[in-house]
């Protein structure tokens, strides 16, 4: 077919119809709506939604729960880069030695990527039981009953405790990053670095680290991307409680738009969480579209 | 990265007065590394453990109060069936219904996108392989709203259909990303063989890359597998009527049904969960591989 002087190849477009026309109804559409309903009163009852310009987002702004919300998700975000990274590469570098059992070591500390976040959510529920809980049960045996406490329902540390649960299951799915990106550190790299006398830290430092700089980069971004969705865990064991202490802005988003009909409300809360992530989504697809060139 | 705890030796006095010989620190090494990977795997499954220890339990232990490291006095199966008869044996066929036939409607879809997108030089690829790569990561709460009101407008909400739907095109965009990096690596010279022999294009997609493929597909099924089965939020939002609910929306109703019964609680949690971590043991391979592959999740 020939469109002015340029010849459109037909051919992709067709594949691409069906994924495409799903694509645009589910995700792409939904995008510039939920834009759309956050300059709204949209109540989800009512059709006639009035346009409110930036109501929204200024009340957000002086919204208490909006900014306990936001805080808690930096420390989500914090401690999302911050632990899975260091403990997930030295699980690597630890699996990948050669040593016999190396395959059932990685298959157990695998096994919470394939949970349900719901399950997750109950089990460490168990965990941070005020009285028979594990953890302080654990405490009280090891003899420090002092630092024993309701783990979720402690104002102080509930967000921890919530993290914990989701580092849980994202160390090892870092460590799966790193097992694979060691299997692209050419030994024989490491073993000239040896016979010119570095030594382990060096060879550390210098050749394995800026050699696993791209699961490093796919690491990062999507731990950080993670932490800004968390949404099951807290909707589960704590529902933002108490009094919205361990509230993020997936689960206050739900709530305002589906418990208290406040759609218009809601949007705004996730245009927000969306412009958080964005930077780090763009930074992911930036660093994929690149290295997808390179092939 | 053989000698990953050769440090050791600099450490203490102890081993300093006599130099070591190569053996004893082959041997130190080797007892460094069970005890710290056997001290971190016992760590990851104490969860593991404390639900199968509660899912054993009677009511008398749990009303007891006693710690949740303490096993089952008299360990019963019991709970288990209680569980399946009170509803889990219909949520876990609902979830059944739900993932398979969206695992492979996105499996379907992704392979079309991979296909025009893998083996076609054409204006705006660039463009739409990073829509679909951008639309995977995006935070569910930016869909919530448009996809209920959607489904409602066009009478799927509170259907299967509707969920179904939902989950094929969310998750093109991933399986068209992951598989189009595994079709590139196939060699063009078959293809353009195939094409001057005058093969329709469709028929190219079915007869020679589909095949290609099934090693990446399988890997692809695997995770959308668990992703799908494991969901929560989408069923909480396109589904209202308890006959239909998925697994996962059973077990919170559980919870609420049943409070502090943990024993049945940790019973139907296991039975959820059995089907995802049975599949993983089975194809463990194609799990990490597709992971890392794909290297990016959910």
């Amino acid at each position: 077919m020939i469109v002015g002087q340029r010849k459109i190849n037909l051919t992709p477009w067709a594949f691409l119809a069906l994924p495409l026309t799903f694509y645009l109804i589910w995700v792409i559409a939904p995008v510039v709506q939920t834009i759309g309903y956050s300059l709204t009163d949209y109540d989800g009852v009512t059709f006639d939604a009035a346009f409110i310009g930036l109501e929204n987002f200024r009340l957000l702004f002086t919204d208490r729960i909006f900014w306990t919300a936001l805080a808690n998700n930096v420390r989500w975000l914090i401690f999302f880069a911050l632990l899975p990274i260091p403990i997930g590469l030295g699980l690597a570098m630890l699996l990948n030695q050669g040593y016999q059992g190396s395959h059932f070591f990685r298959t157990v500390l695998f096994l919470p990527m394939t949970l349900s976040f719901v399950i997750i959510g109950q089990i460490w529920g168990w965990i941070y039981l005020p009285r028979a809980g594990a953890l302080n049960t654990l405490l009280e045996f090891i003899g420090m009953s002092g630092f024993t406490r309701p783990w979720l329902s402690d104002p102080g540390t509930v967000t921890y405790s919530l993290i914990a649960a989701g580092t849980w299951r994202q160390i090892p799915y870092v460590m799966i990053l790193y097992l694979a990106g060691l299997q692209s550190v050419p030994t024989d790299l490491v073993e000239a670095a040896m016979i010119d006398g570095a030594s382990w830290w060096q060879r550390f430092v210098r050749v394995v680290i800026p050699m696993l700089l791209p699961s490093t980069v796919v690491a990062v971004s999507i731990s950080i991307i993670d932490s800004l969705r968390a949404f099951d865990i807290v909707f589960v064991m704590t529902r933002g409680g108490p009094f919205n202490q361990s509230q993020v802005l997936a689960n206050f988003m739900y709530i305002e738009a589906f418990n208290n009909y406040r759609m218009g409300y809601g949007a705004a809360i996730a245009v927000i969480q969306f412009a958080v992530t964005f930077t780090f989504i763009y930074l992911y697809v930036n660093y994929t579209m690149k290295r997808e060139q390179a092939r | 990265m053989s000698d990953y705890y050769s440090y050791g030796d600099s450490h203490g006095s102890l081993f300093r007065r006599a130099p070591l010989t190569r053996q004893q620190r082959r041997v130190i090494r080797t007892v460094l590394f069970y005890a710290t990977a056997l001290l971190v795997t016992a760590v990851w499954l104490v969860p593991f453990v404390i639900a199968v220890f509660t899912s054993l339990k009677t009511f008398s232990d749990i009303m007891a109060g006693l710690s949740m490291w303490r096993p089952p006095t008299a360990p019963t199966i019991q709970n288990f069936f209680e569980v399946w008869e009170t509803g889990m044996a219909m949520f876990f066929r609902n979830t059944t219904i739900i993932t398979v036939p969206s695992v492979i409607g996105a499996l379907g879809m992704g392979s079309l996108g991979a296909y025009a997108l893998a083996f076609h030089r054409f204006r705006g690829a660039r463009v739409v392989l990073m829509v679909f790569i951008a639309g995977m990561l995006i935070p569910f709460q930016m869909l919530l709203i448009p996809v209920f009101r959607f489904s409602n407008l066009v009478g799927l909400y509170d259907t299967w259909q509707g969920l179904i739907l939902f989950h094929i095109a969310f998750q093109t965009g991933f399986c068209t990303f992951f598989l189009r990096g595994f079709m590139k690596t196939m060699p063009v010279s078959i293809l353009q063989s195939a094409r001057i022999d005058g093969a329709r294009e469709l028929l190219i997609y079915r007869r020679l890359v589909l095949p290609l493929t099934k090693p990446a597909l399988a890997a692809l099924a695997i995770l959308q597998f668990t992703w799908i089965w494991n969901d929560y939020l989408w069923g909480l939002v396109l589904l209202q009527s308890d006959n239909l609910k998925p697994i996962t929306l059973g077990l919170v109703g559980l919870q609420g049904q049943f409070v502090s019964s943990y024993n049945l609680i940790a019973a139907g949690a296991i039975i959820a969960a059995s089907l995802p971590i049975a599949v993983f043991l089975a194809f463990q391979r194609h799990f990490i591989h597709g992971l890392t592959l794909g290297a990016v999740k959910e």
